[in-house]
């Protein structure tokens, strides 16, 4: 397949590894911001390959992951009401909250469907007139334009019917969260190609300054993420710190303006809980006044739903980057994607659920 | 007096106290479901083996014209079993294979296929992997008030057609009609027997290490079809779902592999890496897959990566994994090749003694990693 197979080539592969080792004269540890990329590296096996002395740790990048518990909540809460079709990604469905998950709520009778894009919920509101479509919006700001569209369409559409429960979040301020940490052992970033292709990188230009970090903005096939650990290694090396772009082909340092537009319009940043982690200012999106028609969470009254986590689940260790998740005392015993504890157990991007599903254990 | 029995629920009701989706989906919860509920409760040899469908072996000359007692007779235990009348004389022993299967699909209509064809395919591919040449087919209607009468015609016809191309005959049948909004329209469940021709023995105990695994064709259409028609889930794609009558690929394989030719096993719901961990754990071996000769269609494999999903996961309905004596392996890979249904078929792995009742895959760029059973379906990813 085009523009895939490309990236999937052994004797390439095998150049940049040999190129890797050869670089490396230190140990090294380097994030990849993204759930995407952890698991192409333990898919592809690339955490095997790698020389010792280059360790990988995952960060928070997984949307489902950093959805904070009370926010599954007011899903659920949502999703029971029988007036409401509860539209939502595929990975959201299993991901725990304090009771209960979206699949069991279906099963219990919930009207909980999965669509592909927001723009298909949007649909759903005008078929079902008489019936309330709701739509989880949870992401990075790759998803944020496509959820922008949503409420920007409805607007336009006139639709009542239609809002969304909004948990958008932001790659730059967690980044920063992590850095500024006393106990941060992250010495450079794989930084997410597909946040970039929107967002472009120029945000990240002043934390590469700040904090005298490499940044690689990088993509997704198994060359890309090899090539962008590459670049990470060798700026480290040769003591060099600032932003670099191995993923040419998708991201600009500008990135999307018309994408970057629509957000503005319907968006505006906010303070944001990350699952896990915690309260981190300015590090997602709310809507905009102009638009809390569309807010799910006041038009169903739930907004003082809140939740408690498990005292078991390190999750938010392991999205720092802090802990992997065969260090956690509950990983393939106590929490397994059939009974997971924690959103990064079940989300097909949390490093959780790539340690277990490919056997690294 | 069964020691074992037990009034206490055997799946924990704090865990699951009511059925999901993925319980029926062909992954883990689906084989808690069998192991720790169906199994225990139904006990039987013929049960225990877990295959496609049940092996059944008929005692030779003790029965004939009018009614008389047969037994089953499996694993070395001998069981009363019922009462025959017919008018039957085998000249030595008879292997029968036994299936059933229900059908359920939404929408009843999808690209390269139908529920009709597909509950005639679905029981002639069980007992085909029994390694039997199927015969005669039940069905049976689970018909929802409202359902267009030319739809079930439609339906019927693709059915007629499907096991007149499959060489086999639905015999005897049963329609039940439910209330509005009790069904989705139309269930239909059939069942089926077949011969076990003498000489073949199919199981998936049987896989050795230094065997060979094959497969006829391209993976994961079948579920990528249903996939691109759902409500919800549009996107443009011309897969057509694999759907076929596997049998006449079987005898096939079995002239030209014979006693060589091990396990078949058809990876519907689940796909090949269900099927591939249920065969290492049955025979207690170790399966290696290579990740680059197994074959997946362009647009399937788009659709794959454009979704997150990974085709080993996808339903097929019309693919048969091949486990086979190393020394066979070429004659029946070109037995395969030779027929229609198999014309794309390869090599995709090994039976290996290392890591027993584990698959593993090397992936594209030379890493290794596990495949295991998938926990419940396969969800779109966020982005």
């Amino acid at each position: 397949m085009r523009f895939v197979d490309e990236y999937r080539n052994e004797g390439d592969a095998r150049k940049f590894l040999n190129a890797i080792e050869r670089l490396a004269t230190r140990a090294w540890t380097i994030m990849e911001i993204c759930g995407g990329q952890t698991h192409t590296l333990i898919k592809s096996g690339i955490d095997r390959l790698l020389p010792p002395q280059i360790t990988l740790v995952h960060g928070p990048g997984c949307p489902v992951c950093v959805t904070p518990l009370e926010l599954i909540d007011r899903a659920i809460a949502i999703a029971r009401r029988p007036e409401v079709i509860f539209t939502s990604f595929g990975d959201m469905l299993r991901v725990p909250g304090s009771q209960t998950d979206l699949l069991s709520v279906k099963a219990q009778g919930g009207d909980v469907r999965m669509v592909y894009s927001p723009l298909d919920a949007v649909k759903l509101a005008q078929k079902y007139p008489d019936r309330q479509v709701v739509f989880f919006a949870v992401g990075f700001e790759t998803t944020a334009p496509g959820n922008a569209m949503a409420v920007w369409q409805a607007r336009q559409l006139g639709l009542t019917n239609f809002s969304i429960l909004c948990s958008h979040v932001l790659v730059p301020p967690a980044m920063e969260a992590i850095l500024g940490s006393a106990d941060n052992q992250v010495q450079g970033f794989l930084a997410a190609g597909h946040v970039c292709t929107v967002m472009g990188y120029w945000e990240y230009e002043p934390i590469a300054e700040k904090y005298r970090v490499p940044i690689v903005v990088t993509g997704f096939e198994p060359l890309d993420l090899l090539q962008g650990i590459y670049m990470t290694v060798k700026a480290l090396e040769e003591g060099r710190w600032g932003v670099e772009n191995q993923y040419t082909r998708a991201v600009t340092r500008e990135g999307n303006r018309p994408a970057q537009k629509l957000i503005a319009e319907v968006f505006e940043v906010s303070d944001r809980r990350w699952r896990g982690i915690g309260l981190i200012p300015a590090s997602g999106y709310r809507l905009r006044p102009a638009y809390a028609a569309f807010d799910a969470e006041l038009r169903f009254g739930v907004a003082d739903v809140a939740a408690q986590e498990s005292p078991i689940c390190i999750a938010g260790q392991i999205l720092q980057g802090l802990k992997k998740p065969h260090e956690c005392p509950a990983f393939a015993g106590s929490c397994t994607p059939e009974h997971p504890l924690g959103a990064p157990m079940v989300s097909s991007e949390g490093a959780c659920a790539a340690y277990y599903n490919y056997g690294r254990t | 007096m069964n020691q074992d029995f037990s009034l206490q629920c055997p799946i924990p009701i704090s865990d699951y106290p009511t059925i999901t989706l993925a319980h029926g989906g062909g992954g883990k919860l689906s084989q808690m479901l069998i192991e720790r509920m169906f199994a225990p409760a139904f006990a039987n040899p013929m049960l225990a083996d877990l295959h496609d469908g049940a092996i059944l072996k008929l005692g030779a000359g003790d029965w004939g014209l009018g009614t008389g007692s047969w037994e089953l007779e499996a694993g070395g235990s001998k069981l009363e079993a019922g009462v025959l009348s017919g008018a039957l004389r085998p000249s030595s022993a008879v292997r029968l294979a036994f299936s059933t299967d229900s059908y359920v699909i939404s929408p009843r209509f999808f690209p390269g296929g139908d529920i009709g064809a597909l509950a005639v395919h679905g029981t002639v591919n069980d007992l085909a992997m029994c390694g039997a040449r199927p015969l005669y087919l039940s069905a049976g209607f689970i018909l929802e008030e409202g359902l267009p009468m030319d739809e079930l015609w439609r339906i019927v016809q693709s059915m007629a057609a499907a096991a007149a191309a499959a060489g086999v005959q639905i015999v005897t049948g049963d329609t039940k009609v439910v209330e509005r909004g009790k069904g989705d329209g139309i269930f239909i469940n059939t069942a089926g027997v077949g011969v076990i021709p003498p000489g073949v023995t199919i199981a998936p105990q049987r896989a050795r290490p230094g065997d060979v695994v094959l497969i006829n064709g391209p993976i994961a259409n079948h579920g990528i079809a249903i996939m691109s028609v759902r409500e919800g889930l549009t996107f443009e794609t011309a897969v057509e779902s694999d759907s076929a009558p596997l049998n006449g690929l079987v005898e096939a394989i079995l002239a030209a592999g014979g006693e060589a030719v091990h396990v078949l096993r058809d990876p519907t719901r689940g796909g090949v890496a269900s099927s591939l961990n249920e065969i290492a754990a049955a025979a207690r071996v170790g399966i290696r897959l290579d990740e680059a000769s197994i074959p997946v269609l362009e647009e399937v494999r788009g659709a794959c990566e454009i979704l997150g999903f990974d085709p080993l996961y996808v339903a097929n309905e019309g693919k048969c994994l091949v486990i086979v004596a190393a020394e066979a392996a070429e004659a029946v890979l070109a037995a395969m090749r030779a027929h229609p249904l198999g014309r794309d078929a390869a090599v995709i792995g090994r039976v290996v003694d290392e890591h027993p009742r584990k698959v593993y895959l090397r992936s594209r760029i030379g890493g290794l990693r596990v495949v295991d059973m998938l926990s419940g379906e396969q969800l779109p990813r966020i982005c």
